[in-house]
């Protein structure tokens, strides 16, 4: 079993808060990341597949291809826009980077062929915060 | 022989912010801007280097005390810029583009006067891992 690893980019706007709670209420629990008119990050997206080499090509799955099925799926959706109100599949929900991480598994997952396992995201928000999803 | 030296000290802040001009049509700020012009903003990790250019005190050593940079940036830039959004949060960015090189000119005017006549100041600003700019060039 071998793991690949794709690094991809995008970045955004968000803004933590919940609709529900007062402004200082949200204040209180999300500090200046709720922020209402929004900041922004460059995002890393590491995409982790999993399997054993093709004995053709030696590749688990050919990392340009899953480049392009991530741009596609994901990034596109992401890159320069504001994960609150820009994104489809992260309407409604709070936009941490938790739950982003979630949100693209769910996207990308059944993008991938049959034979290719997603083993891990990680998704790295400053320099010092990212978070890692194993499905 | 010059004795001078550049001290360098990085700072970090985020915010979002969007590349528009209000005078401009739709169709022209998307191709003079392309994605940066989408109207709910996007966003950046800001990568800042302050470079003090001069000749070490003698008394200390020091050109200038990386402690006294570092407050002075967190005072003057980071607590205005981070977690903000540059074209609606800022004065400075009410009717200027808050490109990466606009953005280095104004840290650059905001922290000048705090540094000695004698030092030399430069801005290095990331926008993001691969774009970045200094001013003065």
């Amino acid at each position: 079993m071998v793991y690949l690893t794709r690094i991809e980019h995008f970045n955004a706007a968000h803004r933590l808060y919940n609709p529900d709670w007062s402004a200082e209420k949200n204040e209180e629990v999300f500090g200046k990341c709720a922020n209402h008119n929004w900041h922004g990050h460059n995002f890393e997206l590491y995409v982790t597949i999993k399997g054993d080499p093709d004995p053709d090509t030696g590749f688990i799955f050919d990392a340009k291809r899953l480049s392009t099925i991530v741009k596609e799926r994901v990034i596109d959706k992401l890159d320069h826009r504001n994960l609150n109100l820009d994104v489809d599949f992260m309407l409604g929900k709070r936009c941490s980077i938790e739950n982003l991480v979630v949100g693209i598994w769910q996207e990308l997952a059944p993008a991938l062929p049959a034979h290719v396992k997603l083993h891990c995201l990680k998704l790295v928000e400053t320099p010092k915060i990212y978070v890692e999803y194993y499905g | 022989m010059s004795k001078r030296v550049a001290v360098y000290r990085k700072e970090h802040f985020n915010a979002a912010h969007r590349l528009f001009r209000p005078d401009l049509s739709a169709q022209e700020n998307d191709r003079l801007f392309g994605k940066c012009a989408l109207p709910n903003y996007h966003g950046h990790n800001y990568e800042l280097i302050v470079k003090v250019t001069g000749e070490p005190d003698p008394i200390t050593g020091y050109v200038v005390d990386m402690k006294w940079i570092s407050d002075l940036v967190q005072e003057k830039i980071i607590e205005r810029f981070d977690h903000r959004n540059l074209n609606l949060d800022t004065q400075e960015f009410k009717a200027l583009n808050p490109t990466a090189e606009n953005i280095a000119i104004v840290i650059y005017d905001l922290l000048r006067p705090h540094v000695l006549a004698q030092h030399d100041l430069q801005i290095r600003l990331y926008e993001t891992p691969r774009n970045f700019v200094e001013y003065p060039a």
